[in-house]
């Protein structure tokens, strides 16, 4: 799709500081200078910091209950997450985004891909450019970006890594209007696993090599690299040099698997319970299943017993978790809920309590392309097609949930449910949770 | 994505069909008219905001009114604006002459909110509409 006019590639990343906190600081401006943290699902562990908080040492995925004693004393404000908010709020820094340029990748909720090399030359420099992005989404939707620009994704990854660490960057940091020396300098300074797709494993795995730096992996021989660690490692070698490997998918590729998870309000011990989060899990996912097409080959469930706490006489449930593979492709509730359950029966252990569970839908495929079997009945297949479209049009209209299998509970208030207890109004999303002004 | 039943809206010619001519009218179905599209100039940066108060009821704004604030219009003087002072929303006047900078109400019994040294002020939004539904 892009216009090969000689023009080498140019990648910007945007992303937005600290999104949740951001996104719960633009309608409450009592949070400002404040430090917060945005916890998990289920009020679990900390999922977004603000500066502040980054300060106090709370750190990403710590625990809530353990940091009780430092919020009391520092006075940390801890709020639930509020997804329908942040959702939207993506949304529109995405389309303020694609107000700059079309060729729009959106990464993750807070992250997107742009290519910009047809736009530069409106802007004084590069950095103008990743000026007014950050001006635009600051005005229009209150939310703080910074910008990385570099040749290849990974560089441009890298940059808006050194333009958030660094305030000397004021957020906008170009690696390819650095000079070599200036380049070299930043790359030395930067631990190895500062590299988009290189983890704290990979890292520890490059170390004995003595490939410690960014630098240093950039200089690494890529076809040694494939060897050892494969033509990831050696992509990333070429995209570190400046050569673009990747490209921004326009397309959304469909999802290879499907999963639904979420802990305990409280821990659960009956299967009884554990079967109706099993089913609900398995509305969710199968919900988005369809919704992209496909149907799932296999189901996968998990149960998870209490990692913050020792092993109860009965022995820590730990992690269990199995594959049910399906006679048939399908998308139908009532077939994936069925083989969930049975593996449940298979790993459910009884006198444990539980702190998790999930499903997760795999080995996807499209829904016409799938083979049919022998023995399959093509009558009650599309029954079955027309069963779930008419389920998945009512839950649309009628908000999730309205309409479910009977096996996923009709309790209001099931034990499992979300808890949320410090959860911010839905401001941009419902008529009753309006931000108010005096 | 369309494939599960999602509605699809078609514009409609409201007229019959006779057999002969067709009807003239036929080139001027319309879509209708979308109050979104009549309130709404950027929907990325367009926020609703509930009213509490009568302090801009000679504007026009009641109390429960819920007024559309459109943050990418650059606010100037005698827009109405949404504006954060000691870390509340406020709903006034904005006032800009004179190397003055104040919030003004629209109702006599409410005093102009003046910006003191030291006091913070920041416009998070110019309101650009006002709804309002009667309970019938």
């Amino acid at each position: 799709m892009h216009r090969d006019t000689g023009t080498p590639p140019l990648f910007a990343l945007v992303d937005v500081n600290n999104f949740y906190v951001s996104c719960e600081r633009a309608f409450n401006p009592r949070l400002a200078g404040v430090p917060v943290v945005v916890l998990s699902n289920n009020d679990g562990c900390a999922v977004s910091r603000s500066a502040e908080a980054k300060q106090l040492g709370v750190k990403m995925a710590a625990p809530w209950f353990q940091m009780q004693g430092l919020a009391r004393q520092h006075g940390i404000v801890a709020l639930s997450s509020n997804y329908a908010l942040y959702g939207d709020m993506s949304n529109r820094v995405v389309s303020v985004l694609r107000d700059f340029t079309p060729d729009v990748e959106v990464y993750s909720i807070d992250e997107s891909f742009l290519r910009v090399e047809h736009l530069q030359h409106l802007y004084r420099s590069r950095s103008a450019l990743g000026q007014a992005i950050r001006q635009r989404i600051a005005q229009w939707t209150g939310l703080p970006v910074c910008a990385g620009f570099g040749t290849t994704k990974t560089l441009a990854k890298l940059a808006n890594h050194l333009a958030k660490t660094d305030p000397a960057w004021d957020g906008v940091c170009d690696l390819s209007a650095m000079d070599d020396m200036a380049r070299q300098g930043a790359m030395e300074k930067l631990g190895v696993n500062a590299v988009w797709g290189v983890g704290q494993r990979l890292a520890a795995r490059l170390e004995p090599l003595g490939i410690r730096t960014v630098w240093d992996l950039a200089n690494a021989d890529p076809t040694r690299a494939r060897q050892r660690f494969g033509v990831v490692l050696e992509r990333t070698v070429h995209e570190l040099q400046g050569i673009s490997c990747l490209e921004l998918d326009d397309l959304a590729a469909p999802r290879q698997q499907v999963m639904a998870t979420r802990s305990f309000g409280t821990e659960v011990s009956s299967l009884a319970a554990l079967r109706e989060a099993v089913a609900w899990h398995v509305d969710s996912a199968a919900t988005r299943l369809r919704a992209q097409g496909s149907v799932a080959g296999a189901v996968v469930v998990f149960i998870q017993g209490n990692r913050f706490r020792p092993a109860s006489p009965q022995g820590n449930a730990g992690h269990a978790g199995t594959v049910v593979p399906l006679e048939q492709p399908s998308g139908d509730n009532r077939v994936l809920t069925t083989a969930a359950w049975a593996g449940l029966q298979r790993i459910y252990r009884a006198g444990c309590s539980y702190k998790k569970c999930g499903v997760m839908l795999v080995e996807l495929s499209a829904r016409q392309q799938h083979q049919t079997t022998l023995f399959c009945n093509t009558a009650d297949h599309s029954k079955s097609e027309k069963v779930m479209a008419a389920m998945d049009a009512i839950n649309r209209t009628w908000g999730r949930g309205t309409l479910r299998t009977a096996a996923a509970g009709l309790s209001q208030q099931a034990q499992w449910a979300m808890l949320s207890e410090h959860r911010s109004p839905r401001y941009t999303t419902r008529w009753d949770e309006l931000p108010v002004a005096r | 994505m369309a494939k599960y039943g999602m509605p699809l809206l078609l514009p409609l010619a409201a007229h019959r069909v006779p057999a002969g001519f067709p009807s003239p009218a036929t080139d001027y179905a319309e879509d209708g008219l979308d109050l979104n599209g009549y309130l709404v100039q950027h929907p990325a940066a367009t926020f609703l905001f509930s009213v509490q108060g009568h302090s801009m009821q000679g504007a026009g704004i009641l109390d429960g009114d819920k007024v559309v604030v459109d943050r990418s219009v650059p606010a100037r003087h005698g827009h109405i604006v949404i504006a954060v002072v000691d870390g509340e929303f406020t709903l006034k006047r904005l006032y800009q002459r004179h190397n003055r900078l104040e919030l003004h109400p629209d109702n006599p019994a409410f005093p102009p909110i003046r910006l003191t040294e030291g006091k913070q002020l920041e416009i998070w939004g110019v309101v650009v509409g006002v709804v309002r539904r009667y309970r019938v």
